[in-house]
């Protein structure tokens, strides 16, 4: 794991609310409560929980696509969460996004050339023709695809394509951070190991920095090396992937990785703990004090009363009274 | 050993489209045995939705089918609707991926589950009602009379799920079809959903003929696994001993480029290169030949047919030695 000295992206305390609809009137429905991490330079982190767990939210908080309720989020030595206007935009160079699903991302009347031009000729306008032809090329080539793909617009390619054409259109203008909101849920079993492999081949080459969403722990484990686990909007517990998936310390870390279906059936018959039972209750009914407990195989009366904070425990920081008390193996 | 009570024999299924016929389905053989529960696993576009339909009557419209699919004795094929709702619903029932688009959202859970009582029995509304909280309590809904008077939107994804299975077997068919019934699901909620199935099987001794994407899924719950590609059933085996030893190259290419949740993490996953064909244009032969690492000369001209290579094993492939060149890079 890369030192925390070398964060390029310091998030503290972000807090987003959505005004929602409720009972003939509105209300505010906190997505995303008091999450603070780091992502080093060079490093993936991964972003697991539920839907209805924030982790969307925090990617689109970070993208300016929501605005946030409070929090700093340092990146390039200014607050991401205050910039505007010129500012802003020039930050935009540094943070790109690889959207789940890639036939929906790419503007169906350009063609795969101009789409891939495009943020060049926002944000390296200094380019001649011939130069900006070139940088196209050599992106289009780094993700597996040719030149006689230049001219073909986005109906014309399978969903596999069409993401490699995603990632090139994010990697074009050399950004340093990444965020992939589920890149790979979209895509079929046989395609989704030559994108998984891919992006982490680039994020090597590149020394990216990805902020990897997704539901699916098996890539998550895959490609990540640490891994933030959230629920109702607020951070579990956060540690290294190898840590987190053979010790993992918070309870719902726990049931999450049980509830992961494993392909080998003599692995998957040998684990006979049942799943965790009910589902994550909406954000505007949050339990008081943890607010995993109404799920909880191990809640106590204390799990109503006390938020548990994030703290260190063995080679995790998990936020549970009772992570002491969680075991080693799973 | 008893007949099987569903028999598909020389299955085909195709669509004209403005692309030329597409075939979805093509020459499938398989049985469904009493009390089974059978995996089918396919990408999409292999066809495995189009099967399911299929035996229900479902197809669409200018779908046209080939072949015999058989329900104890009875040919379902060709089966005006009235003939076939003796046996759909009633004998065999089907969940669908997405519940909230197969719950009517106009009507409260009570009365969507107590028509499917009158329809199959004849009963009291009163007689229904009783028997709809039953099937409420053995999906494990509670509250059952305060669910019932919900409309769909009220519930979770969960329950809604749980609601349509409780629908699915309220007549107590002999065979259940589940299409992805757990895709749409969290993870956590998917696990319980595949224990129900497991619970219930266990209980009733319905067959489960359960279709998925997600190998995980079969490895979970699954007795006996078909693996289908491009329209055909490429493998089909007990499932330890197609997860042990798989005959198919595209078999081992699905297996071997999962990431594992319990397994530390290669710096490669196993890839099968290119992507699936065009269903509108498939090759002369297998159609898994242009990505298969394993390739003969023949497997461009002649499609191989399934046959058995061992008791309950079967494969439809060229390639007669051992598999394992298909690797992922360990870190």
């Amino acid at each position: 794991m890369p030192p925390q000295s070398a964060a390029l992206l310091a998030v503290r305390e972000l807090s987003v609310t959505y005004r929602v609809a409720y009972r003939g009137g509105h209300t505010l429905l906190r997505a995303v409560n008091g999450v603070s991490f780091e992502l080093a330079r060079g490093e993936t982190l991964g972003l697991v929980g539920e839907s209805g767990s924030g982790k969307s939210t925090i990617a689109r908080a970070l993208l300016r696509l929501v605005p946030a309720e409070s929090g700093v989020a340092m990146f390039h030595g200014s607050n991401l969460l205050e910039l505007t206007g010129s500012r802003l935009q020039a930050m935009r160079r540094h943070l790109q996004l690889i959207f789940q699903d890639p036939l929906a991302s790419l503007d169906p009347r350009m063609n795969i050339g101009d789409i891939l031009g495009e943020p060049l000729r926002v944000f390296e306008p200094q380019l001649s023709g011939e130069q900006r032809r070139q940088r196209v090329l050599a992106m289009t080539r780094a993700v597996g695809l040719g030149a006689e793909h230049l001219h073909r617009f986005a109906h014309e390619f399978s969903g596999g394509q069409a993401q490699r054409i995603g990632i090139a259109r994010a990697l074009i203008i050399e950004p340093e951070l990444i965020v992939c909101d589920e890149p790979l849920s979209a895509l079929d079993v046989s395609i989704k190991s030559q994108i998984s492999n891919l992006l982490k081949d680039l994020q090597r080459q590149l020394q990216l920095s990805l902020l990897f969403i997704s539901h699916d722990l098996a890539a998550v484990r895959f490609s990540c090396d640490r891994v933030l686990v959230l629920y109702l909007g607020r951070v579990m517990e956060i540690a290294g992937c190898d840590a987190l998936f053979s010790a993992g310390r918070h309870p719902y870390t726990r049931a999450l990785i049980r509830a992961a279906p494993i392909p080998d059936p003599v692995a998957a018959r040998a684990r006979r703990s049942a799943p965790l039972e009910g589902e994550i209750p909406s954000p505007l009914f949050a339990p008081s004090g943890c607010v995993f407990r109404t799920r909880c195989p191990m809640a106590i009366d204390r799990c109503a009363r006390e938020i548990p904070l994030l703290r260190q425990v063995g080679d995790s920081q998990v936020a549970c009274h009772r992570a002491e008390e969680v075991g080693d193996g799973l | 050993m008893t007949a099987a009570p569903l028999q598909i024999r020389g299955l085909s299924i195709g669509y004209p489209s403005d692309h030329g016929r597409i075939q979805a389905v093509r020459d499938i053989d398989l049985d469904v045995a009493a009390g089974e529960f059978l995996g089918i696993v396919g990408e999409s576009g292999s066809g495995k939705t189009q099967l399911l339909l299929a035996v229900l009557g479902l197809s669409a419209p200018r779908a046209e089918l080939r072949g015999s699919i058989r329900y104890r004795g009875q040919e379902l094929l060709g089966l005006d609707s009235a003939a076939l709702n003796q046996v759909r619903g009633n004998r065999i029932s089907m969940v669908f991926q997405d519940p909230m688009t197969a719950l009517n959202p106009y009507l409260r859970i009570g009365r969507q589950i107590t028509e499917v009582v009158r329809v199959h029995r004849r009963s009291t509304w009163r007689d229904a009602e009783r028997r709809a909280l039953d099937m409420l309590e053995s999906v494990h809904i509670p509250e059952g009379p305060r669910r019932l008077r919900q409309y769909p939107h009220e519930l979770s994804g969960g329950m809604r799920q749980r609601v349509m299975i409780a629908m699915a077997l309220i007549a107590e068919p002999e065979i259940l079809l589940a299409d992805e019934p757990s895709t749409a699901l969290d993870v956590t909620v998917q696990a319980q959903i595949l224990k129900l199935f497991q619970e219930l099987r266990a209980r009733t001794g319905t067959a489960i003929v359960l279709v998925t994407h997600d190998l995980g899924v079969i490895a979970e719950v699954a007795d006996r696994v078909a693996v289908m590609y491009a329209g055909r059933i490429m493998e089909q085996a007990p499932v330890h001993e197609l997860f042990a030893h798989p005959r198919h190259p595209y078999t081992e290419a699905l297996q071997q480029s999962i990431p594992r949740i319990d397994a530390p993490r290669p710096l490669h996953l196993a890839s099968i290169g290119g992507v699936p064909p065009n269903p509108a244009a498939l090759p002369a032969g297998c159609a898994f030949a242009p990505r298969c690492i394993y390739r003969l000369p023949i497997c461009d001209a002649v499609a191989p047919p399934l046959i058995q290579s061992s008791p309950g094993h079967w494969k439809a492939c060229h390639h007669d030695g051992p598999l394992g060149r298909l690797r992922g890079e360990a870190a």
